[in-house]
């Protein structure tokens, strides 16, 4: 089947100032990063803070320009941005936001925002588009009373319907989610996971699932990447990962997620600080906290490998698939 | 065993709108208790209340005994020797508690010279000693750095170390762990366990993630809208949730094992204060409500398991309830 979304080798390089008068320090956000989804397929993005996943998220909309590596969409390299090729595309693709509040137009009532991306993007016309808004809102979950409200008369998980609806507007192929439920409780969360589940299997779109919340992700994704300082460290079937985590970081991830009827002291709990992208550690970038490493980890990057069941790993101590699948 | 606090019939209005509507608790010396509800439930409320720490604008009746001492009415002099000394707080962002232009070794002499008296050599002393106490690594050449040079999860650490430099009976952690990074919450959790074991304070835990609460409390209250609806030991709580928003709370909930489900969602959205409906306040988002439970708001009444609960019609014990009690163990 041919890759909806298909990136390759992707970097993204910041320059950040320590302090007012320090010197200034290369942060390699998106550090060589290849992936790709399907149609009708979703993607699970998951790491803590500083891993950049929310870069890599801007950067395969093109709002991030890459400094290495391709992007493709269908098939097609994705124009640079800002051209007018770019703004065409941007109705394919769309990006859904943590916060609901920042992302909407406070002085705009629901129907005229929903209205914007018709607008911008030239799609149908007047009776249409309203059309058009109804049957989104509709499909989201709101009410047709709603359309005159203001974003600070609903609720939040009524927000990021709205935000969730804008996105949908101009039948995208692919979203881009950025830790979309985070900021929800979870009685809503589960309103807001259930809505991406079934628009996702409805329209075959296919999604990018940014997200700090492993439950959220198992729940929702196919297939799932693991990020750690910039890079994708595990990669498979969302199942498969979550039930047999091959790389350390990952095994602990999943560990240090509290679950009911588990004792604390079962967990595996990494020792150090979270990682600072600015001053990222020699040889495996993980070295520092991992509780398995040895002499090579510290001097040798590990290439991502295939490790069995389409799965792949970046790690000197999982053995590749060769070793671990007899033929 | 006598309590060490006992909360009756706590109430709070902001603006006059009631916000808390009579909290009834109690705290054992050295025991751990788990607060869970979602945003604006009273979580939080609650222990501002106690310790008069709410702004002006909020009427506070009710009492407050702390060793049969009433916080209620306590002079200013009293609740200062109580706030930091017996009962410590910390909050869910460490940075906005510690103060950014004074250096954290400094910080934690101050509440050391304002609760225990220490000075001088033997403040700093105690201060590296509960540095070393919360994990700090390197405590000696860190004393003198400022708050913005450790991470987050250090400087929760460090906000940590401050709530125990008055040695108090009682630690209130509100949502502690919520801001940070999933392998450094683990750490902080378990950091609050085994303070908790080896100072024998009593620890209350307000959070919104059920399961960290199963990790750190023995005992649960589940509260929505400004009331406790569900008491319990944790393990019962856990296995067999019987108030249906207690229950929807486990089924809205995605797991990380066991058998892929559609998540259950919890219809509607949690009342406004300002319109409380006039029976049980989740009635209208409960799928097991009848016309009963829209006029009559149900008491928390102990039950014959143990527990308590406020709910006219709560989900029966059934063998569904044991296939769950399964999953999680």
């Amino acid at each position: 089947m041919s890759q909806l979304l298909d990136a390759r080798g992707l970097v993204r390089v910041y320059t950040a100032r320590r302090g007012l008068l320090g010197r200034p320090a290369r942060v390699r956000a998106v550090d060589g990063v290849s992936l790709r989804v399907k149609r009708g397929e979703t993607l699970g993005i998951v790491g803590e803070s500083g891993s950049g996943k929310s870069t890599l998220g801007r950067v395969l909309l093109g709002i991030d320009a890459a400094q290495k590596g391709t992007v493709h969409i269908d098939g097609a390299p994705m124009p640079a941005f800002g051209t007018p090729g770019w703004r065409a595309l941007r109705a394919r693709i769309q990006m859904v936001y943590q916060d609901p509040l920042a992302a909407l137009d406070r002085r705009l009532s629901v129907a005229h925002q929903l209205r914007e991306p018709l607008d911008i993007h030239h799609l149908g016309d007047g009776e249409s588009r309203s059309a058009r808004i109804s049957e989104v809102m509709q499909s989201v979950g709101l009410r047709p009373d709603q359309a005159g409200k203001f974003p600070h008369e609903l609720s939040g998980g009524q927000r990021q319907r709205v935000v969730i609806a804008r996105a949908l507007m101009t039948e995208p192929e692919l979203l881009v989610c950025d830790e979309p439920v985070s900021a929800l409780d979870v009685s809503i969360q589960a309103q807001v996971v259930n809505l991406l589940a079934d628009l996702q299997r409805d329209r075959g779109l296919g999604m990018v699932f940014i997200s700090h919340d492993l439950k959220v992700v198992r729940n929702l994704c196919d297939r799932v990447a693991v990020m750690y300082l910039g890079r994708i460290v595990e990669e498979g079937p969302a199942e498969a990962v979550f039930a047999d985590p091959r790389h350390p970081y990952t095994q602990a991830l999943i560990s240090s997620v509290p679950q009911p009827g588990r004792a604390a002291n079962s967990r595996i709990i990494l020792q150090g600080e979270p990682p600072d992208p600015g001053n990222r550690p020699p040889g495996c970038a993980f070295h520092p906290r991992c509780p398995m490493a040895e002499d090579s980890c510290r001097r040798a990057i590990p290439e991502t490998r295939a490790v069995g069941g389409a799965r792949s790993a970046a790690c000197h101590l999982v053995a590749p698939a060769a070793l671990t699948e007899p033929a | 065993m006598d309590n060490l606090v006992e909360i009756r019939n706590l109430r709070v209005a902001f603006d006059g709108v009631p916000v808390l509507h009579g909290i009834d608790l109690d705290v054992a010396p050295g025991e751990a208790l788990g607060l869970v509800g979602e945003s604006g439930c009273g979580k939080s409320v609650t222990w501002l209340a106690a310790l008069g720490l709410l702004p002006g604008k909020a009427t506070v009746s009710g009492s407050v005994r702390l060793q049969g001492q009433d916080l209620a009415t306590a002079p200013r002099r009293t609740l200062e020797r109580v706030r930091g000394g017996r009962i410590a707080m910390i909050f869910q962002d460490p940075s906005s508690a510690l103060n950014p232009v004074i250096r954290v070794g400094q910080q934690i002499i101050e509440a050391l010279r304002l609760h225990r008296g220490l000075t001088g050599a033997a403040a700093r002393a105690e201060a590296l000693r509960l540095m070393d106490l919360v994990g700090i690594p390197d405590a000696r050449n860190r004393f003198s750095l400022y708050t913005h040079e450790f991470s987050g999860g250090q400087a929760q650490r460090l906000m940590i170390a401050m709530a125990l430099a008055g040695e108090p009976d009682l630690l209130i952690a509100d949502e502690p762990t919520t801001a940070l990074d999933a392998t450094i919450q683990a750490q902080i959790l378990d950091l609050l366990v085994t303070l908790r074991r080896e100072m024998s304070m009593a620890t209350v835990f307000i959070s919104h993630d059920l399961a960290a609460v199963a990790q750190v409390c023995e005992r649960v209250c589940v509260m929505y809208a400004g009331k406790i609806i569900e008491e319990g030991h944790v393990g019962q709580l856990f296995e067999t949730p019987r108030h249906p928003y207690t229950r929807g709370l486990f089924d809205a909930i995605p797991t990380l094992s066991g058998p892929l489900r559609r998540l259950v969602p919890i219809p509607g959205t949690v009342p406004d204060p300002r319109e409380l409906p006039p029976g049980c306040a989740f009635a209208p988002r409960c799928n097991r409500a009848r016309a009963f439970c829209s006029q009559h708001r149900p008491e928390l009444l102990p039950q014959p398991e143990g527990r308590q609960l406020a709910c006219a019609f709560p989900v029966p014990i059934t063998q569904d309830i044991v296939h769950r009690q399964e999953e999680y163990q």
